[in-house]
């Protein structure tokens, strides 16, 4: 635990003192080069503890702790994909991500910031579009223009707010692939939020399922048991797909309200891992 | 595009009608009175009238009217004298519509642009601290339904020059609409762009002009366009009170002359030169607009 590039410890967030708390005793980890979703009902309290990563927002209670310092505020060691895309849409492609760019690093020269911004541009399978406006852009370019402007400032850590939730299908697969092959080659550090249990499947390492809210809390963490060469393609043709799916899905309609009834008093994060340890599991559903 | 350019010949053949019929009016309005004239003059009356027409200084041959609501043949004449010489300074009561129109856009410009110098950046106080919004906002609500000739006396008395309180009262006539609205418009800038300069660490001066004013602008434009109609508006009225130039003064002057015809033709001239102005800001807005 305590090697953990990122540890949150006993994180809380109530919005109004009489309120209940939207969640609440919420630790959790994240080592280096890890991708992580997160998965719960709405209002449960996601987005909030993703924007307390980004220091866009302060918790009631309890630490975030990345590279052995306490999160506040936000900074540039973490990249924010919106789930709006966020794009300036006065900016064309190129000046969006080279504002970026030059945030991270102001005395380069122009040049240079643009050639760093045209490689990432690049990455994302958008070269020719540089100087397009993004209102002239689909909404799967624009999500890609918002992912290489975060990747841009190399972070050390990617905070990824639903980045697909308004694409269709096909482009949302187009832009997955685009986000697991940059991820496998930079070794990016990502927490993602999301509400599709595929795409968690596809992309992360660890799976957090959050119980509903309020007094929300990670009530598993799923490690992802199928093979890092996993495919769109191919991945659903692999029992253990199922096997992971169906215990994701069953947490989502069966377990994250019973967990909630519950109370906290039962507030241990259980590791899962399905298919392989099929005992936990069923403790688990139990 | 074929039906559009067709609505757009249309719309101006429409145009083209209805000002015939404007001409038609006017001529036909003034018109019978000549007529009437021209009877009398049959009559044996007409030496009399010779006589008096001498006497005036006017031949009664001359076949323009003198007397009356001018018809469309003075008002010709008058535009295409002051055309052909727009520029001719004969003293201080005869100055060539140029000169005129010229000290006018001076004195709006120069108000325009101090009002702009202090509207924009308050504004962006007031949209970037609630505190101060607050705090300033009673003397807006206060200092805003004031006509802006009501400060003219106070301005005269302590300026002491007619014509920098001609420029005061455009500063006070337009910095209203370009305050409000450049505050609104910094305050209702996207949460998320502004997320994204938090999150990119970016410094507040870079963030005011690369995020702040460009997703402002186009309500910072909005206003300045509302500001110059009014700036346009009431500096004819300024001018008519302190006189000595200006379009303003040129109207009044030619009232006192009763020169009908010079007085419509400024009319037309002010009328022209608001619409210019008005297109110049439209086409500003357009530059700064983007669609997201």
């Amino acid at each position: 635990m305590d090697k953990a590039f990122l540890t949150v410890d006993n994180l809380n967030k109530r919005y109004a003192d009489d309120a209940p708390p939207v969640f609440d005793k919420v630790s959790f980890s994240i080592d280096k080069g890890e991708f992580v979703c997160i998965i719960g009902h709405s209002g449960c309290g996601k987005t909030t503890i993703l924007n307390v990563l980004a220091g866009l927002e302060a918790p009631s209670g309890g630490v975030v702790i990345m590279d052995q310092r306490e999160v506040k505020g936000p900074s540039l060691d973490r990249g924010v994909v919106f789930q709006s895309h966020a794009l300036m849409p006065w900016f064309s492609v190129l000046s969006n991500v080279v504002f970026a760019v030059r945030s991270r690093w102001p005395d380069w020269s122009r040049d240079k910031a643009e050639q760093h911004a045209r490689r990432f541009i690049e990455m994302v399978g958008l070269k020719g579009a540089e100087h397009k406006k993004p209102s002239e852009l689909s909404g799967g370019m624009k999500q890609r223009v918002g992912i290489a402007r975060a990747f841009s400032i190399e972070p050390k850590m990617l905070l990824m707010d639903e980045p697909f939730g308004a694409l269709d299908a096909l482009t949302r697969g187009v832009v997955q692939d685009e986000l697991l092959k940059i991820c496998s080659a930079t070794h990016q550090t990502v927490f993602m939020i999301t509400h599709d249990v595929d795409e968690a499947i596809l992309l992360a390492d660890k799976i957090f399922l959050m119980s509903n809210g309020p007094h929300a809390r990670i009530a598993e963490v799923v490690v992802n048991t199928m093979p890092k060469t996993r495919t769109r393609e191919t991945m659903h043709h692999d029992p253990q797909f199922y096997r992971i799916r169906n215990h994701l899905v069953d947490f989502l309609v069966h377990r994250s309200r019973r967990i909630q009834e519950a109370g906290v008093e039962d507030a241990v994060t259980r590791v899962v891992t399905p298919g392989l340890e099929e005992d936990k599991l069923s403790q688990a559903v139990a | 595009m074929k039906p559009a350019s067709q609505l757009g010949w249309r719309a101006a053949l429409i145009s083209l009608a209805i000002f015939g019929c404007l001409l038609l009016v006017w001529h036909l309005a003034t018109a019978p009175k000549e007529s009437a004239r021209i009877e009398a003059g049959s009559a044996s009356s007409s030496s009399a009238e010779d006589e008096y027409a001498k006497l005036m200084g006017k031949s009664s041959s001359s076949p323009v009217k003198t007397s009356g609501f001018p018809g469309l043949a003075q008002m010709g004449e008058t535009m295409r004298k002051e055309l052909a010489n727009p520029f001719y300074d004969n003293g201080p009561n005869d100055k060539g519509i140029g000169i005129q129109l010229g000290y006018s856009l001076a004195r709006v410009g120069l108000g325009f642009a101090i009002a702009a110098l202090v509207a924009i950046p308050l504004g962006f106080l007031l949209g970037m601290s609630p505190l101060m919004q607050r705090a300033l906002n009673p003397f807006i609500q206060i200092l805003k339904p004031i006509s802006p000739l009501a400060w003219m006396p106070l301005a005269l008395y302590t300026i002491k020059d007619s014509s920098i309180s001609g420029i005061f009262v455009i500063f006070i006539c337009s910095v209203w609409p370009m305050l409000m609205n450049t505050a609104f418009g910094v305050a209702s800038v996207r949460r998320d762009w502004l997320n994204v300069a938090k999150t990119l660490e970016v410094k507040p001066l870079r963030k005011a002009f690369l995020v702040i004013l460009p997703a402002a602008a186009p309500t910072i434009l909005t206003g300045m366009r509302i500001s110059m109609g009014i700036a346009w508006l009431v500096i004819v009225a300024a001018e008519m009170l302190v006189g000595g130039t200006g379009i303003g003064y040129f109207v009044w002057n030619e009232w006192n002359n009763l020169s009908l015809t010079s007085v419509i033709f400024a009319i037309l001239v002010i009328g022209v030169t608001g619409m210019v102005l008005d297109l110049v800001f439209a086409r500003l807005q357009k530059l700064v607009t983007y669609t997201e």
